[in-house]
């Protein structure tokens, strides 16, 4: 359990910083269990810049978070600053529109009233010029709306409305950009549709970026950082990698364990449609989807190794179907929860790696942290 | 036949009465309109049900309260007289105060449920894209309920015009002050002049008949705040 504690930061850090310490208590939403009140309480100091992952089960707070961070909610006390610019403290309070934030609605919220392109000029309009890093032709063209900007939103579909949204709250020229489920309200066609614009997004707007979203594959596509909540605190924090190969950590009903690992395409069999992903750690063999050859200029490949497909021997064996063999040191062994398997945390370089296998092999391999074998991967998938 | 010199004359005091009375209540009623859809405070229905008096009150009852009020020995008569701008009953300015308090109603209830139609997320909206709060009203809630605004002014500039029982309580029927054409019409008939009378009476049918018409025939369009004058009913 990773909680920071944001009383003794130095003045430079808060410069490149996002810290939010708040405590705010509400009425729950649902409106039926009215004095069951809600209480969000989180310490967060969050890196300014890249994107940040809030995730959680629905009713764990995240979206109360953002609201109270865009000051579209009242918190009882607290502290906000973005990036060395105070939003919240004892003395301050500025109102959202005071804020230099962007942000991002579940639902498409535009201006019923004004086509696409004057959504976005209303955006302009008001937005501090100076020190503008974006202009509309790129955010246009980066969000690839050019051809709808004349349309009204009632005649846009669900996933072209959340892309002028997001185009919009980009054109405001904020400091941070908060997004709240994004693709929450779009079935996968549309999400699918749009996580590559917001991977583009990602890649050449630098803004640190807060998006909540209770759907792993969008925390494992996008984010680099992880916050997660459960029922208004902070369970854990740190980068995704990290989060993601913690056995101890659950995820969510449905959320098998394993690891995450980023590294770069570094060569292509074209014969048998596998590349080469190098990390720092050792090299994978992956299935060449065609994503890749489409994808081609995209320097770095996340992928998912689940635990259930990492096997372990004590030697190299050359016979087998597995293509995957990786040298490798046993960090620890953890419990999972069924009395026959146990979770062994391997380290491969700085990469981290988790093979759950049953305890008898543990026994009978008498496999110890600091012990040197041999992983050997069955699957591997390529989150992007 | 046609209309006479004085059926001109009630006519056109009856068109400025009623643009005066609706432009107050446009003033007045958007705040009161905005605070009754947003508010959560225990006076919202006491205030709502004030504001929805005149739909069930004869409008004699009304006349009369106004007319001891606005009195020399009234509470607004005593301020007025002694600011210098003597009594109001049976002047025009008495009768613009009768119609604002009688038409209420038919401005604040469709401005209130449009707002309430509206909802947060528009102004939430504008907020974080840096609209300040008078400029979320005029760039967000003006143009979202303009249809709002449009039901509440044709509606409170007809019912003044169909108003009869204040004005004879505290306008009284003096020509170009406060004779209005209900009162001229009413004239008519005492008179025994029945064909004058059909001519203002029928132009009156004719008047609210199309008002009627627009504003139920646009109901229901995008937009355009649902009303109900008849039963004073919020609905959205």
């Amino acid at each position: 359990m990773t909680v920071s504690a944001t009383s003794a930061h130095s003045p430079a850090e808060l410069e490149e910083k996002i810290l939010a310490s708040l405590e705010a208590r509400m009425a729950h939403q649902s409106g039926i269990t009215a004095d069951a009140a809600f209480r969000l309480a989180v310490d967060l100091a969050l890196p300014g810049k890249g994107i940040t992952a809030i995730f959680g089960a629905s009713g764990s707070g995240k979206t109360t978070l953002l609201r109270c961070l865009a000051g579209l909610q009242s918190i009882d006390s607290g502290r906000v600053v973005v990036n060395g610019e105070t939003w919240h403290d004892e003395e301050t309070f500025l109102p959202t529109h005071q804020r230099g934030l962007g942000f991002v609605f579940q639902e498409a919220s535009l201006f019923e009233h004004l086509t696409a392109g004057d959504n976005l000029n209303y955006a302009i309009k008001r937005a501090p010029q100076a020190g503008a890093t974006v202009n509309k032709e790129q955010i246009v063209e980066l969000m690839g709306i050019t051809t709808l900007l004349g349309r009204l939103p009632a005649q846009l579909s669900g996933g072209e409305r959340q892309r002028v949204a997001i185009a919009r709250a980009l054109l405001t020229n904020p400091r941070l950009l908060l997004m709240d489920e994004p693709l929450a309200a779009l079935d996968h066609k549309r999400r699918q549709e749009i996580l590559p614009y917001l991977e583009r997004l990602h890649q050449e707007v630098s803004l640190p970026i807060l998006y909540v979203t209770h759907s792993l594959e969008e925390v494992t596509r996008l984010a680099d950082h992880l916050v997660l909540l459960d029922e208004g605190l902070v369970v854990a924090q740190g980068e995704v990698g990290d989060l993601l190969s913690r056995p101890d950590l659950n995820l969510g009903s449905g959320v098998e364990t394993g690891s995450m690992l980023t590294g770069e395409i570094v060569q292509r069999d074209e014969r048998w449609h596998l590349v080469k992903v190098r990390f720092d750690g050792g090299e994978l063999w992956v299935r060449d989807h065609d994503h890749f050859y489409q994808q081609a200029a995209v320097p770095t490949v996340r992928v998912r190794v689940l635990a259930r497909d990492v096997s372990l021997s004590l030697t190299e064996e050359d016979h087998s179907s597995i293509l995957n063999r990786l040298p490798a040191q046993v960090a620890g062994i953890a419990d999972d929860g069924d009395p026959a398997m146990a979770t062994v945390q391997l380290q491969l370089g700085s990469s981290r790696l988790l093979a759950r296998v049953s305890r008898r092999s543990i026994d009978e391999l008498s496999i110890r942290p600091g012990q040197k074998l041999w992983a050997q991967i069955k699957s591997v998938a390529v989150l992007r | 036949m046609g209309f006479t010199e004085a059926d001109i004359v009630a006519i056109a005091l009856t068109l400025r009465l009623a643009l005066t009375t609706t432009g107050i209540l446009l003033v007045l009623g958007t705040p009161l309109a905005w605070w009754l859809a947003h508010s959560n405070s225990r006076w919202r229905g006491a205030v709502g049900a004030l504001v929805a008096l005149p739909l069930v009150l004869p409008p004699t009852v009304l006349g009369f309260y106004l007319l001891i009020a606005l009195s020399p020995n009234g509470p607004i008569g005593q301020i007025t007289t002694a600011l210098g701008l003597g009594t109001l009953p049976f002047t025009f300015w008495g009768l613009v105060i009768g119609s604002v308090l009688y038409s209420m109603p038919f401005v604040v209830q469709p401005l209130q449920n449009s707002f309430m139609a509206l909802g947060a997320r528009p102004l939430e909206m504008a907020a974080t894209l840096r609209a300040g709060p008078w400029d979320r009203f005029v760039s967000v809630v003006i143009p979202q309920c303009r249809h709002g605004f449009i039901t509440a002014s044709v509606l409170g500039f007809a019912h003044t015009v169909g108003e009869f029982g204040v004005v004879l309580m505290i306008g009284g029927n003096i020509p170009g002050q406060t004779r209005v054409v209900s009162v001229q019409i009413y004239d008519h008939v005492e008179s025994l002049n029945y064909d004058q009378a059909h001519w203002l009476a029928g132009s009156l049918v004719l008047f609210s008949f199309l008002v009627l018409f627009w504003v139920y025939g646009n109901q229901g369009k995008s937009g355009l705040a649902r009303i109900n004058p008849g039963l004073g009913s919020v609905s959205r």
